[in-house]
């Protein structure tokens, strides 16, 4: 009983999900109780659907670009020619974390405007970091008889890189991927006080005008996105790990 | 003698050559608000000035590009940074007619990545000259008087971002305070509950995944969101329970911040307890239980020094994290920096948006250089008393 209890509760949660973004006004008694003034219950200024799809588009873009750009970052810093950057890496990425979500924001926007480009721009930054520093650890802490074996079968740089390490680091590298794409989520919503369209909007709508509901449905949704992606990319990550016989963290 | 070039220099070469020659050094605006009118460095600095600064950068930049020693490149990027910071103030007073209180000149892009570039490399000299936990404070030390220095001495003054401050000189010190009193008034109770918390989680294993499941769970709330859903159960507070508006809890403004931060705050410090005590070696136990100490001897004399730096790790990563949130709560009237970064944004005021961004990022900046520093000291402390 206890093994199917979690996928359960978890497809309840789709479901819920799904039926909440697609149809919100079957819910709408139950918010009703939470607004004032007769205002309406449910956020009626855009539809609720389009503003996932939006929120999670800006995060999948974001998210492909750090990975993209922070995987060939460690690589490039993991081989002996850019072996010189490693240090100095490292303690950009520490500075980087210092700042804050809305300060990256706020600055993007005399850069580019405003809407969804500094909402990207902020969320690829945020995205970089755990991803660089995952795929640092993935490649340093390579069994070394694994790769000395490689190199011993005559394998070339190249394949070394495709066929051991990055297959080896993959379970590590997911588990930036997620965390990335975790923080993303919640960062995208405050991209919408810089216009950008997000689940934000909702809850910064139900801010201003004072109404619970919006607040509550717009941070429910993204926090029931974050809970499901999190825990898919986990079992991802668990695949992975189990295939490369490395122990995900 | 074959001369060789520094890989990170070139990165630094190019992008020197461009923040000089190609982009903007500063921006005239004819008010706080129209579009701006960029400025070169020789068009924005006075007769000498301008080539005096371009000669320097010219010399730094070679200094970078090629293999030089430590102390030279130490030497170039402060110099440099030092003459890029003085001349901007300097640019301030030049494009500024005299006597025209409306003009406003800011640091344009060219500014900006000439500061990066020669903080690349003078980050690239301290972290190859692998400095110990005090010297490092005392680089941030120096790094503050030297900005503080130029604040006082009012050689920035004509620039906008202080013209900013000046108008509301009063509130940007409240706003601060209420920023740092957010960020560790939050962490501090982060810190009184999640300790025992973290404690009672290592030692009863049940408990363990439940408490830190429903942490997780508050996490992935957007934090703007969790801000908004604690006005609610707070001002039900202020009304029913006696005492409690005395006591400046009220639906929206700072207690609901305040509340939202130390939710945000108790996973890092619990989990953290939780691994630091859960690493712990067996041997150690051991030997505390052989010498017959009791548990609570146990717990203060042995396991919790032993995982005070992984503890540490968790308050850091909190106290970086609260510093950078607790903008978001002048979205809800907790104040704080953010009022000026969300002002700034409503009223397309850049300068506003920097007066309320900067501060943030150097705090968040100095607590994690100051934690980084406790707790490699504590760590290499520990090695040493095992040893």
């Amino acid at each position: 009983m206890k093994a199917w209890l979690p996928l359960l509760l978890r497809l309840a949660l789709v479901v819920l999900l799904v039926a909440f973004i697609t149809s919100p006004g079957w819910f709408a008694p139950l918010l009703k109780p939470l607004t004032e003034n007769n205002a309406p219950a449910i956020y009626n200024q855009g539809s609720l659907l389009t503003l996932t799809l939006l929120h999670l588009r800006t995060v999948l873009i974001a998210t492909v670009a750090a990975t993209i750009v922070a995987v060939a970052l460690a690589i490039l810093v993991t081989r002996p020619a850019g072996a010189e950057f490693l240090p100095l890496s490292r303690s950009l990425v520490n500075i980087g974390q210092t700042f804050p979500p809305v300060a990256v924001l706020a600055l993007a926007v005399p850069a580019v405007g405003f809407g969804e480009k500094p909402t990207l721009i902020a969320l690829f930054l945020y995205g970089l970091l755990p991803i660089f520093e995952n795929a640092l650890t993935g490649l340093t802490t390579l069994p070394a008889n694994v790769v000395e074996a490689a190199r011993g079968a005559g394998m070339t740089g190249w394949q070394r890189l495709t066929k051991v390490e990055l297959p080896l680091s993959a379970p590590i590298i997911l588990g930036g991927i997620r965390l990335s794409v975790v923080i993303g989520l919640a960062t995208a919503t405050i991209g919408s006080t810089v216009a950008a369209r997000t689940l934000g909007e909702v809850i910064i709508a139900g801010l201003l005008s004072n109404n619970l509901a919006f607040i509550l449905q717009g941070g429910l949704i993204v926090a029931a996105l974050a809970v499901l992606i999190y825990d898919g990319l986990s079992a991802v990550e668990r695949y992975a790990a189990r295939r490369m016989g490395r122990e995900a963290d | 003698m074959t001369i060789r070039f520094d890989k990170l220099g070139v990165v630094i070469a190019a992008l020197a050559a461009y923040g000089a020659f190609l982009a903007p050094f500063a921006t005239f605006r004819a008010n706080r608000i129209v579009p701006g009118q960029a400025r070169s460095i020789l068009e924005a600095l006075p007769e000498t000035a301008g080539p005096l600064l371009l000669a320097i950068l010219v010399l730094a930049t070679f200094v970078a590009l090629f293999r030089t020693p430590l102390v030279l490149r130490l030497a170039a990027s402060v110099v440099t940074l030092v003459a890029v910071a003085l001349l901007i103030g300097v640019a301030g007073t030049f494009l500024t007619p005299a006597g025209n209180t409306f003009a406003r000149v800011s640091p344009a892009s060219g500014f900006w990545i000439l500061i990066f570039a020669f903080t690349l490399l003078l980050a690239d000299v301290l972290t190859r000259l692998d400095l110990s936990p005090w010297a490092r404070m005392g680089v941030l030390v120096v790094a503050a008087l030297a900005i503080g220095l130029l604040l006082i001495s009012g050689r920035w003054d004509s620039l906008s971002i202080l013209k900013e401050y000046y108008n509301r000189a009063d509130s940007f010190w409240a706003e601060g305070s209420k920023h740092v009193t957010l960020a560790l008034g939050s962490l501090l109770a982060a810190v009184i509950v999640g300790l025992p918390l973290g404690i009672l989680c290592h030692r009863v294993e049940s408990l363990r995944a439940g408490v830190l499941n429903v942490l997780n769970i508050i996490q992935t709330i957007p934090s703007i969101a969790l801000f908004g859903l604690l006005i609610a159960p707070l001002g039900w507070v202020a009304l029913h329970v006696p005492g409690a508006a005395a006591l400046g809890i009220r639906g929206i403004g700072t207690a609901p911040a305040f509340v939202a931060l130390f939710l945000y705050s108790l996973l890092p410090v619990v989990a953290n307890t939780v691994v630091g005590l859960a690493g712990v070696p067996r041997a150690a136990n051991d030997a505390a239980r052989g010498m017959g100490m009791t548990d609570r001897q146990r717990l203060f004399g042995v396991e919790f020094p032993l995982a005070f730096p992984v503890i540490l790790t968790g308050i850091r990563i909190v106290l970086v994290q609260n510093i950078g949130l607790a903008t978001i709560a002048a979205l809800i009237g907790g104040g704080g920096f953010g009022v000026f970064v969300f002002q700034g944004v409503g009223q397309t005021a850049m300068d506003l948006v920097l007066l309320g961004a900067m501060p943030t990022v150097a705090l968040a900046f100095a607590a994690a250089i100051i934690l980084d520093a406790v707790i490699e000291m504590t760590a290499t402390k520990r090695r040493v008393e095992t040893a």
